[in-house]
């Protein structure tokens, strides 16, 4: 079934003409529309729930389109959008902070060490102050102030205060938005929507994504869905490292299923690594559960100056409360006094690592530092006092009202952690560790969401588009929203506007067949294998492949081995995984199974895509290219590019094509936080 | 208009427990308050007592208060084994570990059993006095302007007099179906309140501890009357 | 630790269940209760029997999809936790544990600890949302101000995850918490009144003909719910139920 890339054909991301600023409106007025009537004679499917996936589903509904939704969750509101916690960003400049939708580009760009595409950041820009508005009309219930009016909180990487939040629950609050508007389409039979269905594979008719094979997965009948075309909002792949911070069932499938049909991945190897994260605790672990990245705003971070204190924490000789702040190293205000604990992801897990590689890690495995709230709440404290009155406050009462001020702020993060830990964040410091949190790479695709397929979209973090090499707080959300409400919408009708007189999609055709047999194959290979190893054991292993040679820092001699590693992983996979139970019950030891086995291709194409990019930037840092002082040295020479990858059938064989970054608005500059 | 209409919902069902169930207790109230008279009743040798009963079964107003209460008892009694039996279809398949005790109080979750104690106590209680009062054959007292009312107030002195052989047994079930009626009201009452919507963060403490005081007030008070009979008569 | 695990199992919604019985050993107190089901499920899969199908996925509890009735109460003993934020170090070693699915009508079980929530859906898709289209130009965020104890209680009500564990803790197996929270919400703000009569009519009129149970406010669902959701809520929508059907609108 795979096709083979043509390889002459440059790719064209179809950016509009005109000054930067006036692209998306020069864009949308001169793109072809489908007119009201005609709407409802066409089909989009929509694979994936989330904030992209059903701010997408629904907004095509409420004009006209006839959608298909799926989600492999037995509930669209459960998607994973649902667990990002800190906020959203939109250039509002509600704070009067200097903020505007030139800051907000400028800021993501360089955020993203100048490895994303200026025109489609800017226009994640211009419509992120219209998602604000959007959800405030759905009955978002975001934090205000006593005004009533919206609150800001500041993110790393910027120095404005951008961020709307609804307390560390802002995914949570913007999906069930969305997922309102997509629940009122669906009462209106404007949307059909499949719970507990997973995409099986895209078809492709005279070379047109024309629909999916979709896998019921309570029944586990493989279904045959058409339509004129196929959105694919379906979410990141960091579970390729096993431990991260996604769901459990977060997955690569539906886009790896679009890249073996022709769709090409882009800068795989991108990956977030997320600083403040709870750290592992041992073998048997699940997941990792992130601290939202709002609690550098008032959060200190440190680790000990000396190595003895180092020994006496590890071995319970003393606490971290007990040593003397002249004993502490705040690593993050000492090397970035600019931005101190608010600098970028990449570059606060960097340094996380750094110290931790240098032996001052304070937990037993010596990967852990400290996220200390004693100084915000000694600060609230006295602040709140001042506000009550109380004119010679004890040191009690500023503890009492200031832990009082930081709950009110961060209470259900600080709740988190006392149940995944059982100590007491407001008594003593948090132990955080960098994670695996979010995926830059996705599917390639154009200025207007289209991938390398015709009639196959992608959207949100499935996609790679807008983030470069580091995405920067609370920008995942604003990307996925932009994406599903204000920019896949228009552009989407351009390529619909050819299939007005196409007629509703038929599904008995040769194409559909072969790839309904292709899954029903696939399914009882899985189950009659016979072998030994549950999947999860493989999944492990190739976790701890990638976060070893392919996470927070990477090296050429490591992919190399990294790659050879997976493959025989696969191998092994192929013949001795276990797959238990049978293909007409729920089985979610068969749709792990499915989905571990498209992760592992995955993993080695991002091997591929890390070895092939011979420099430092973002969320990738490669040891041969570093600054004397330790810091990412990017080569904007040989590397402004994007790197999208096609396949070809072994995922380190990928052919390699090059998008050309043209930088005509921002300089690009080492980015620095000093 | 809601397709399941004000009488069918589920809703709708609470309102009407809610409304009998609340009037019920402004109707206990008001017997309490007719009843706290036989403490005191022996000294005129129950005239005053037989005159406000006479009062209670012939004034037209009282009258038409006496049927809506028969009808709010009917109605709380059939509205709450409508909504049993839909809550037990509820949940056709039971847990095989249940600790509600952990997330609920008892009475709260015996409304029922509790309901179904008063009711014997009230058919009985009925029968005893309501009936006699009514239909069965009451001496008559004669006052001193010669006309003559019916002596209810020796009826139920009689009742509770230590030498009707069925007193003791009779004041077990008194006190039994007043010990249910406080459990019931003890949830009830505030449960009233939270039906049908008045529930406030400043007054639900106030709702609950006077929902709280009235459980134990008035069945005490009622209890100790009937105590205070056997005894003073003894 | 080593736990002695009652666990209900079926094969499918038409097939009949049964407790099975399954020891475990070697377990972490660090570990979270579904950790502990993976280790468990680990077992049985290399022993060549049928994995125990539960549902989950995020994993720290927001997602609502885990959904376990252990020992006697919705996502066990702790309060304000969901099942997968449990851990080991709240049962004592060698203690039984019983697992079992949500139990409701309106709940049948997929398989095992799996049951179909999709009736919470068609309450929301009853009436749980504003009627306003993605179009780029609605008022400014901050047009209309919202004050903000009402944000805040906006908020808390919509912090529901729709985990069920309301309707699995319920004598009843009542949906009101769940109902009121999301009738509550939008009945607190300024964007939901156009729509709040015929919002709540219709999302009660949903809830029942699901076949929930009718609420008889024994408190059982706030004090189970992971989220905290509170019984203003209820009487919220008791009250607004009551306003729509007097004055019809």
């Amino acid at each position: 079934m795979t096709e083979m890339p043509d390889h002459s054909v440059a790719l064209d991301a179809k950016i509009p003409e005109g000054p930067l600023a006036d692209k998306w409106t020069h864009h949308k007025n001169n793109i072809r529309l489908v007119n009201p009537a005609n709407k409802r004679l066409i089909d989009v499917i929509v694979v994936g729930t989330g904030l992209a996936g059903s701010s997408a589903a629904a907004s095509l509904a409420e004009m006209g389109y006839n959608v298909k939704a799926f989600c492999f969750q037995d509930s669209p509101r459960r998607a994973h959008s649902i667990a990002a916690q800190g906020g959203i960003n939109a250039a509002k400049n509600y704070q009067n902070d200097g903020d505007s939708v030139y800051r907000l580009f400028y800021d993501t760009i360089k955020g993203g060490d100048y490895r994303s595409r200026e025109a489609n950041v800017h226009r994640l820009a211009e419509v992120s102050t219209n998602i604000i508005d959007q959800c405030v009309a759905q009955g978002v219930p975001f934090a205000r102030d006593y005004g009533g009016m919206l609150d800001n909180r500041s993110f790393g990487g910027v120095q404005v205060s951008r961020t709307f939040y609804a307390k560390g629950q802002t995914g949570q609050q913007l999906l069930l938005g969305a997922y309102s508007a997509l629940s009122r389409q669906i009462s209106k039979g404007k949307v059909t929507m499949y719970n507990r269905h997973e995409l099986m594979d895209v078809v492709k008719v005279d070379g047109k994504a024309r629909g999916i094979i979709a896998r019921n997965l309570v029944t586990g009948e493989v279904e045959r869905h058409g339509a004129h075309a196929v959105v694919l909002c379906s979410g990141g792949y960091g579970n390729v490292f096993f431990l991260s911070t996604n769901a459990m069932g977060s997955n690569v499938s539906a886009a790896w299923k679009a890249h073996r049909k022709g769709a090409y991945m882009a800068n795989p190897s991108y990956t977030q690594i997320h600083p403040t994260c709870i750290p592992v605790s041992g073998e048997y672990q699940s997941k990792l559960t992130l601290m939202s990245e709002s609690l550098r705003n008032d959060g200190r971070i440190w680790v000990p100056k000396h190595e003895s204190d180092v020994e006496a924490l590890r071995n319970g000789t003393l606490k971290p409360t007990d040593i003397a702040e002249d004993r502490r190293d705040y690593y993050l205000e000492r090397r970035y006094p600019a931005f101190g604990n608010l600098v970028p992801r990449d570059v606060a897990s960097r340094a996380a690592k750094e110290r931790c590689d240098a032996g001052f890690g304070v937990n037993q495995a010596g990967e852990a530092v400290y996220l200390d709230y004693a100084s915000a709440i000694d600060r609230y404290g006295r602040m709140e006092a001042k506000v009550q009155g109380i004119p010679a406050p004890s040191v009690e009462k500023i503890r009492e009202l200031g832990e009082a001020a930081v709950r009110a702020k961060y209470g259900n993060l600080f709740q988190m952690y006392e149940q995944i830990t059982a100590d007491n964040p407001y008594k003593t410091p948090m132990r955080i560790y960098p994670a695996v949190h979010y995926t830059m790479g996705g599917l390639w695709v154009d200025y207007n969401l289209q991938t390398t397929v015709p009639g196959l979209y992608a959207c949100g973090e499935a996609n790679f588009s807008d983030h470069g090499a580091n995405r920067l707080g609370a920008s995942a959300l604003m990307q996925g929203l932009a994406d599903g409400y204000f920019v896949l919408p228009y552009t989407i009708g351009d390529y619909l506007a050819d299939d007005i007189r196409t007629g509703e999609i038929p599904t008995d055709t040769p194409e559909f067949a072969d790839a309904e047999k292709a899954v029903k194959d696939r399914v009882a290979q899985l189950l009659n294998n016979n072998g030994k190893t549950p999947v999860d054991d493989f999944h492990r292993r190739l976790g701890r492949i990638m976060w070893n040679q392919c996470g927070m820092s990477r090296n050429a001699e490591g992919l190399k081995q990294a790659i050879a590693d997976i493959q025989a992983l696969r191998k092994e996979f192929d013949r001795d995984v276990c797959v238990p139970g049978r293909a007409d019950r729920y089985n979610p030891e068969l749709d792990k199974a499915g989905r571990v086995s498209d992760l592992i291709e995955l993993g080695e194409l991002m091997c591929k895509d890390a070895l092939e990019r011979n420099e430092s930037c973002g969320g990738h840092f490669r040891e041969e290219y570093r600054t004397p002082d330790g810091e990412a040295l990017r080569d904007d020479e040989g590397h402004a590019h994007v790197s999208a990858w096609a396949y070809t059938g072994v995922p380190s064989e990928a052919v390699h094509h090059k998008e050309e970054l043209k930088f005509e608005n921002v300089e690009l500059k080492t980015r620095s936080y000093k | 208009m809601a397709q399941n209409g004000i009488l069918k919902s589920s809703l709708a069902k609470k309102y009407a427990m809610a409304a009998t169930g609340l009037f019920l207790c402004l109707f206990l109230a008001g017997h309490l308050a007719g009843n706290l008279q036989l403490f005191t009743a022996g000294s005129d040798g129950g005239r005053q007592f037989n005159e406000y009963a006479k009062f209670m079964t012939t004034f037209p107003a009282v009258k038409l208060l006496s049927y809506l209460t028969y009808f709010a008892v009917l109605f709380h009694l059939v509205d709450g084994v409508v909504l049993s039996i839909q809550n037990r279809k509820a949940r056709p398949v039971r847990y095989a570990m249940e600790r509600p005790s952990t997330n609920a109080g008892w009475s709260s979750r015996n409304m029922m059993i509790l309901g179904t104690i008063i009711l014997v106590f009230l058919v009985t209680h009925m029968q005893n006095f309501w009936w006699q009062m009514h239909f069965g054959s009451v001496p008559m007292q004669t006052l001193e302007d010669g006309t003559q009312i019916k002596d209810l107030y020796f009826v139920v002195a009689a009742f509770f007099h230590p030498d009707n052989g069925f007193a003791l047994p009779a004041i077990g079930l008194y006190l039994l179906g007043q010990f249910a009626l406080g459990f019931h009201l003890w949830h009830g009452f505030s449960s009233g309140f939270q039906s049908i919507g008045l529930r406030h963060p400043r007054f639900s403490a106030l709702v609950g501890g006077l929902g709280k005081a009235f459980s134990v007030v008035v069945p005490a008070l009622f209890s100790a009357i009937v105590v205070f009979l056997y005894f003073t008569q003894a | 630790m080593n736990f002695t695990l009652k666990i209900w199992r079926q094969e499918g919604p038409q097939d009949e269940g049964r407790m099975e019985t399954y020891p475990v050993t070697g377990i972490s107190d660090e570990m979270s209760f579904l950790e502990m089901m993976d280790v468990l499920n680990d077992q049985l899969i290399r022993d060549g029997k049928d994995p125990v199908a539960f549902d989950h996925d995020c994993r720290e509890g927001i997602c609502g999809m885990c959904s376990m009735f252990i020992n006697g109460e919705a996502h066990g003993p702790n309060r304000k936790t969901t099942t997968c934020q449990l851990h080991m170090r709240s049962f004592k070693d060698g203690e039984t544990i019983y697992i079992e699915p949500w139990r409701a009508a309106a709940f049948p079980v997929v398989k095992d600890l799996a049951v179909d929530r999709s009736a919470f859906d068609r309450i929301i898709q009853a009436g749980g949302y504003v009627s306003v289209n993605s179009s780029g130009n609605p008022l400014d965020g901050n047009a209309i101000p919202i004050p903000k104890h009402d944000a805040d209680d906006a908020f808390n009500a919509a912090t529901c995850i729709g985990c069920g564990a309301c309707v699995a803790t319920c004598k009843n197996a009542s949906a009101m918490l769940f109902a009121s929270a999301k009738v509550s919400q939008l009945a607190l703000l300024p964007q939901g009144q156009p729509e709040r009569m015929s919002r709540v009519q219709r999302m009660v009129d949903q809830m029942d003909k699901e076949g929930f149970g009718n609420c008889t406010n024994t408190g059982a669902c706030e004090v189970e719910c992971p989220k905290g959701i509170s019984l203003d809520n209820i009487a919220r929508m008791n009250r607004d139920y009551l306003k729509s059907q007097v004055t019809g609108e």
